[in-house]
């Protein structure tokens, strides 16, 4: 029997980790991939505090792992397949073993949503991309749509200005919803061409990307956009395909409802990081989670 | 660094499309967070393979002509080859148990 089960080692997991193994719990954290999360395909976090110069989410996320086992703690290369939650018993299933705790964490996380519309699936791969960092290189000189107007979409576009020759950023809206900062940034970039009030309709292409075609919201006009590339940053959905069958609450997009302690609607069940239902999902936001639920899950511990 | 063997554009010829034995080729790059997370598996899967499937990592920074015959844009990508042809085409980072399943159907 484990005191703690943490799911999911991003920043969140890994912080709940690092407390709760300096509470000399005895915790194991499982991660079906390797340590990191989202923040992986970040090309460079300048707004986590501490580091004036910024580092890569690559980084950041190491030195939390590091960090983390520096105190001991267990990290498993595990993809749990089941969970049975009940305020009694907490049951982990892996694809080869059950494992029992007192407490579990839920620090799953959430992926990028898709756009939903013809194309999108067929090319993915082939032109329709979620992470920047990754395939911007390969846009060399090219033209590439962005999707979205957030803190992502703007950071993105102005990191594929880098490549690309041109960078359309395509937002449904006539302003935009990132930070002040990044929108003066987005502004000023010269190889950045702002598409306002359109959503995009279809992509276009066989072997590859060949174009966007978009709405415009107010006029229901249809253009065509010729871009190579289009990246897709339109937010995101819960990584919450466990916990379907469970009697968890979930806010109406499907994310975790906690309490301030971060404890969910089962007692001594945790959630923490992007699953929770939160107004800001920032690893800043994801680590100040993963300590409070480390330490809500001790005190569960030791009630029990 | 790993111990996977790394093909280049020179030999590629020579060990993926040539090799009696089916390939797996990890196309990845320094630049790229998430080909961090699936590193650690690959080199994993390198050794639980080893005298059955050829598994090798292609770095797409350094090579250009490869990933572009196969309309590489999105990485990771992992590529499996059998008898010299494409048999299965992995875009982004999969837990090791998605691709074992892909490894057994090689075999």
């Amino acid at each position: 029997m484990e005191d703690l089960i943490i799911i999911g080692a991003g920043p969140a997991g890994l912080t709940a980790g690092l407390y709760a193994s300096r509470a000399r719990l005895r915790t194991v954290l499982l991660e079906k991939l390797a340590p990191g999360g989202q923040i992986l395909t970040t090309d460079f976090v300048e707004n986590y505090p501490g580091f004036p110069e910024g580092l890569s989410g690559f980084e950041l996320v190491d030195r939390m792992k590091r960090q983390a086992e520096n105190f001991g703690l267990k990290i498993a290369g595990k993809e749990v397949v089941r969970l049975e939650l009940t305020p009694e018993k907490k049951r982990v299933f892996t694809d080869k073993e059950a494992m029992e705790t007192k407490a579990l964490i839920l620090t799953t996380g959430a992926s990028p949503r898709k756009l939903g519309i013809e194309g999108e699936g067929l090319l993915t791969g082939k032109g329709v991309s979620y992470c920047a960092t990754c395939d911007g290189p390969f846009y060399r000189d090219q033209e590439v749509a962005v999707i979205g107007g957030g803190d992502t979409a703007v950071e993105e576009a102005i990191f594929l200005t880098k490549f690309a020759g041109r960078v359309h950023l395509v937002h449904r809206r006539d302003e935009l919803r990132a930070t002040k900062l990044l929108q003066e940034r987005v502004k000023a970039a010269e190889k950045v061409n702002l598409v306002w009030d359109s959503v995009p309709t279809r992509i276009l292409g066989q072997a590859g990307v060949e174009a966007l075609e978009l709405k415009n919201v107010k006029t229901n006009e249809i253009s065509t956009l010729p871009v190579e590339g289009v990246f897709v940053f339109i937010g995101y959905n819960p990584s919450n395909d466990l916990l379907a069958d469970l009697s968890l609450d979930f806010d109406d997009l499907g994310f975790v409802k906690t309490d301030d302690n971060m404890e969910t609607s089962i007692p001594g069940v945790f959630a923490a990081g992007d699953i929770r239902s939160k107004l800001l999902r920032q690893v800043s936001t994801a680590v100040g989670d993963g300590a409070t639920a480390a330490f809500a899950a001790e005190r569960f511990i030791e009630g029990h | 660094m790993s111990d996977v063997l790394q093909v280049t554009d020179a030999d590629f010829e020579q060990e993926v499309i040539k090799s009696e034995m089916p390939v797996m080729v990890d196309f990845w790059a320094e630049w790229c967070g998430p080909c961090k997370v699936v590193g650690p598996t690959v080199e994993e899967l390198a050794k639980e393979y080893e005298g059955k499937v050829k598994i090798a990592k292609m770095d797409v920074d350094s090579n250009r002509e490869i990933p572009t015959r196969f309309g590489i844009r999105n990485i990771p990508t992992l590529i499996l080859f059998k008898n010299g042809e494409v048999s299965q085409t992995i875009v982004g980072a999969h837990p090791k148990s998605h691709l074992e399943e892909e490894l057994k159907k090689l075999l």
